[in-house]
């Protein structure tokens, strides 16, 4: 199949004609109750579309049209390689986003490993006069390091989910569809199967929650490490309290669980993409998407490690890794799959406005 | 292959919707099930696999079920689309142990759905399957490999071997190797019908007959039927009849399913390949008179069929998979389906002078009829005026044979000359014993569920009785 957006879009628009003339599978997830909204398709609602689907691939095993026959469906592999598409050319720019998913392992580490050095250096050359954490690396350095690498990735998603929500034509947003949305992220229900089943991603036909449980985890573990660090953020700010914090400390209580989460979330989403079928997902992006998941799990994973370490020698070294990880994490956030949180969501909350304004 | 060798307590013959209730139900009862399946692996499940539903009698809402619909309703039913070419008796305990069945099914891993979107009207007397019929068979499957059921692909089964009406053996080949012999202690057939034979739908039908599109499996081609029948099982239904639809003409020869259905034919001017019109499009609504234009397209020459629409209609029905051919003016548009373009144009002139002003109601019987056109259109009569035209080929598309193995209520084979010990039927193979002609949405995954389980029980019951009685 060849890549370019036009041919993507006619590829998925092909099969959800297909789709919307049966409508078994209705059931499964958000994109079938939004395909029989109309009959032909324009590249937005098509990007829409692809947006909503979780590769749940419920609708690949159940479906009587899927290869050797001649409708050749496989409805998760053309959204996937549609939805994958659509990012990379709504953020932008694409070339990195294709080096990423191309390459993805390898740029990480080595994006870890230049910055590690970087921190180093930096630490070598001005050893910080504070105590904890700064006594490693001055406060205005961390700032300074910090501040642009997690907004700038930040203003390029965002333009990117403005460009999506003209594509998707949703118009006004709505407070309903927001906290309609959000209920429906916070549960994964488009992972579910429609009814608590849950998907077909490693067992072939037979249902399996692993992926959501896995998923959930990777999921409330990072909000757990961003609270921890806005609380962090907070205490320093507006109490002038610094890092490292004691272990009943508010950063420390969310920091703690959420790394584990995190631990067990990647490493579990990491084994499941192994026993999956790849060609039922983008399967050009399948070395990013691993590369991504190792690096959100080395995050994590270097955290707790720094955490075990208060008070050894360990403490530089391990700091310099680990905040080296969590700027490569952000640095790489708009061209890695970090970005289908964002678009999930927004997809999401674009669907339940549509259906609102549809019921008038 | 060593993994079918030994003497097997029931071997199921086929691989639908009824061949796995049998087996499912079998194994449950302890039995050794040996499955065989025709088709390979990834077209496994018949046409089973294309269904959407199953009609259950319910006398409360149940599970996705509104309302209720009681025995006497759907036996009426019944009595509507066969014209009372039924076994009322046989009927009755269909319909009546559909019921249970719905309960059975979730228990063996279906999931149900609400009525999809654009078929309301089924909410209260159809329940839909999640993903459809291939889910439905997915989940069947698995629930069987987890009783110990071993399934079979590409298993051809030629000849159903029976000594002194005795059950002994199947004669059966395996992903095109030799034929092998598969000893038994019982067989549930459930083969389905012979419509994917062409030659023998051609010999019963006529000639024309080489020109319908078959819209399920390919793999059904009734073997094991005229095997049966060839061994003197005793016959049910009208040998010469298929239910056929009429479907998309660009759907593929086999396999096309639900997709390549077409509901636009209320709402159209149909003609013949002489571009005339040949019958009353607005009979009734459309699902009471879905299974007539079949036998009336496969009556014209060329069994061939267009129906043409204008912009006023084209939002009325359920999308079909291939889009409508269109043109800014009807002469056009008949040259662009192959008709001759003035003729259509005097047609559809003639037609649209016949139509009254009057109330138009997509979804009800309006009334709005030509006047002084033959064939008249009774309801929903518009003229064909507003440009763009679409028009949509229309072929016959065949859902199943009527010709099957006659069964009693234990779904045991009937014989005239020396009655059957161990031999059932279930599904599509015996369903003429019920469905004498016509068909009623839903009722075929609703025989093939009451007789699959029937027939997997009593062979299984066989089977230890008779392990019972050797071993005393
Ligand atoms: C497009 C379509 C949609 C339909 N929708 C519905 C619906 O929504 N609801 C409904 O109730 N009915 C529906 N029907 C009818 C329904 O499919 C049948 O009534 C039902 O599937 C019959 O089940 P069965 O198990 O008897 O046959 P099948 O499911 O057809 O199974 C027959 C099996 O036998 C195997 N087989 C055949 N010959 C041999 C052989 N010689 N050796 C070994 N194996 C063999 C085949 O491979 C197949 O697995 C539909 C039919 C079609 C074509
Ligand atoms: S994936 Fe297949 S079964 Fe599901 S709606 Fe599409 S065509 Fe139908
Ligand atoms: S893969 Fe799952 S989420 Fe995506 S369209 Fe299919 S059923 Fe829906």
């Amino acid at each position: 199949m060849p890549l370019d957006t036009p041919s993507l879009a006619q590829e998925a628009r092909r099969q959800i004609e297909i789709c919307n003339a049966c409508r078994y599978c209705e059931g499964f997830c958000s994109v079938f109750p939004a395909m029989t909204r109309q009959k032909a398709f324009s590249d937005g609602d098509l990007t829409h579309l692809a947006n909503l689907c979780h590769n749940c691939r419920g609708c690949y095993y159940s479906c009587q049209y899927t290869p050797p026959h001649e409708f050749d469906l496989n409805l998760p592999a053309a959204l996937a390689e549609l939805r994958q598409d659509s990012w990379e050319r709504l953020v932008g720019p694409r070339w990195l986003s294709q080096a990423f998913h191309s390459s993805g392992g390898l740029i990480a580490a080595a994006l870890v490993a230049a910055l590690t050095l970087l921190i180093a250096v930096l630490s070598l050359r001005e050893p910080g006069e504070g105590a904890g954490f700064y006594a490693f690396l001055p406060h205005e350095a961390m700032v300074a390091l910090f501040a642009p690498a997690f907004l700038l990735p930040l203003v390029a998603v965002a333009l990117g989910l403005r460009r999506y929500w003209r594509e998707s034509g949703a118009g006004p947003l709505r407070l309903r569809a927001v906290l309609a949305a959000f209920t429906q992220a916070a549960r994964l229900r488009d992972l579910s199967g429609g009814q608590g089943q849950g998907c077909n991603f490693e067992k072939e036909e037979r249902y399996s929650n692993a992926r959501r449980w896995f998923h959930q985890a990777v999921m409330y573990g990072f909000l757990l490490c961003f609270a921890s660090t806005g609380t962090a953020t907070l205490l320093h700010y507006l109490l002038g309290m610094e890092a490292p914090y004691p272990p009943l400390s508010l950063p420390k209580l969310l920091g703690v669980p959420g790394g584990v989460l995190l631990v067990i979330g990647t490493i579990g989403l990491g084994w499941l993409k192994t026993r999956a079928e790849r060609k039922l997902g983008a399967a050009r992006v399948w070395g990013g998407e691993m590369g991504f998941i190792a690096l959100l799990g080395f995050v994590a994973a270097t955290g707790l490690a720094l955490y075990a370490a208060t008070g050894t020698g360990w403490v530089a070294p391990l700091l310099a890794v680990h905040l080296a990880a969590v700027l490569s994490f952000f640095l790489l956030l708009p061209y890695t799959k970090m970005v289908h949180g964002f678009f999930r969501l927004t997809a999401l909350i674009a669907e339940q406005t549509l259906q609102a304004r549809k019921q008038g | 292959m060593s993994e079918v060798t030994g003497i097997w307590d029931v071997i199921v013959v086929g691989g639908g919707n009824a061949a796995l209730c049998a087996a499912i139900t079998a194994a449950e009862a302890g039995a050794r099930v040996l499955l065989l399946e025709g088709a390979p692996k990834p077209y496994r499940g018949g046409n089973s696999r294309h269904t959407r539903n199953f009609r259950c009698m319910h006398r409360g809402p149940l599970s996705v079920l509104t309302g209720s619909y009681e025995e006497e309703e759907y036996l009426h039913d019944l009595m509507l689309v066969t014209k009372g070419r039924t076994d009322e008796s046989l009927a009755r305990f269909a319909i009546r142990t559909s019921e249970e069945c719905l309960p059975w099914m979730e228990a063996h891993g279906v999931r149900f759905q609400p009525s999809l979107s654009g078929t309301l009207s089924l909410s209260r007397t159809n329940a839909f399957f999640l993903g459809g019929g291939k889910a439905l068979v997915n989940a069947y499957y698995a629930t069987a490999k987890d009783l110990g059921v071993q399934a079979v692909y590409e298993a051809q089964v030629r000849h159903i071997g029976i000594e002194n009406s005795r059950f002994t053996h199947v004669e059966v080949e395996i992903a095109g190797g030799p034929r092998q012999r598969i000893e038994g202690r019982a067989v549930v057939l459930a083969s389905g019908g012979f419509q994917s034979d062409l030659d023998w739908l051609t010999r019963a039908w006529g000639p024309a007959a080489a020109n319908f599109l078959i819209r399920g499996t390919p793999y059904n081609r009734g073997v094991v039927l005229r095997d049966m029948l060839d061994q003197g099982a005793e016959s049910v239904g009208d040998p010469t009849q298929c239910h056929a639809v009429a479907i998309d003409g660009r759907a593929p020869k086999y396999d096309g399913g639900i997709v390549t259905r077409l509901d636009c034919v209320p709402f159209s001017v149909v003609v013949n390949r002489d571009a005339e019109r040949f019958y009353d499009e607005g009979e009734d609504v459309w699902p009471k008179r879905y299974a007539i234009w079949g036998r009336l397209v496969a009556g014209q020459p060329d069994q061939v069929g267009f129906a043409l629409i204008d912009a006023k209609s084209i939002d009325l029905f359920m999308p079909s998979v291939f889009p409508p051919v269109k043109a800014d003016t009807i002469a056009e548009l008949g040259e662009r389906l192959g008709l001759d373009g003035q003729k259509l144009s005097q047609t559809v002139d003639s037609f649209n002078a016949a139509c009254r002003p009057g109330r138009f109601h997509p979804t009800e019987l309006d009334g709005l009829a030509t006047e002084g056109l033959t064939p008249a259109k009774t309801n929903w009569a518009r003229p064909l005026d507003t440009p763009p035209f679409y028009g949509y080929q229309l072929r016959p598309g065949v859902t199943f044979t009527y010709l099957g193995l006659k069964v009693d209520a234990t779904a045991r084979v009937q014989h005239p000359a020396t009655p059957l010990e161990n031999v059932w039927a279930a599904g599509e193979i015996m369903a003429g014993s019920i469905l004498g002609q016509g068909y009623l949405a839903g009722f075929g995954m609703t025989i093939g569920t009451v007789f699959g389980r029937v027939a997997g029980r009593e062979a299984a019951a066989f089977v230890n009785s008779g392990a019972r009685s050797n071993a005393a």
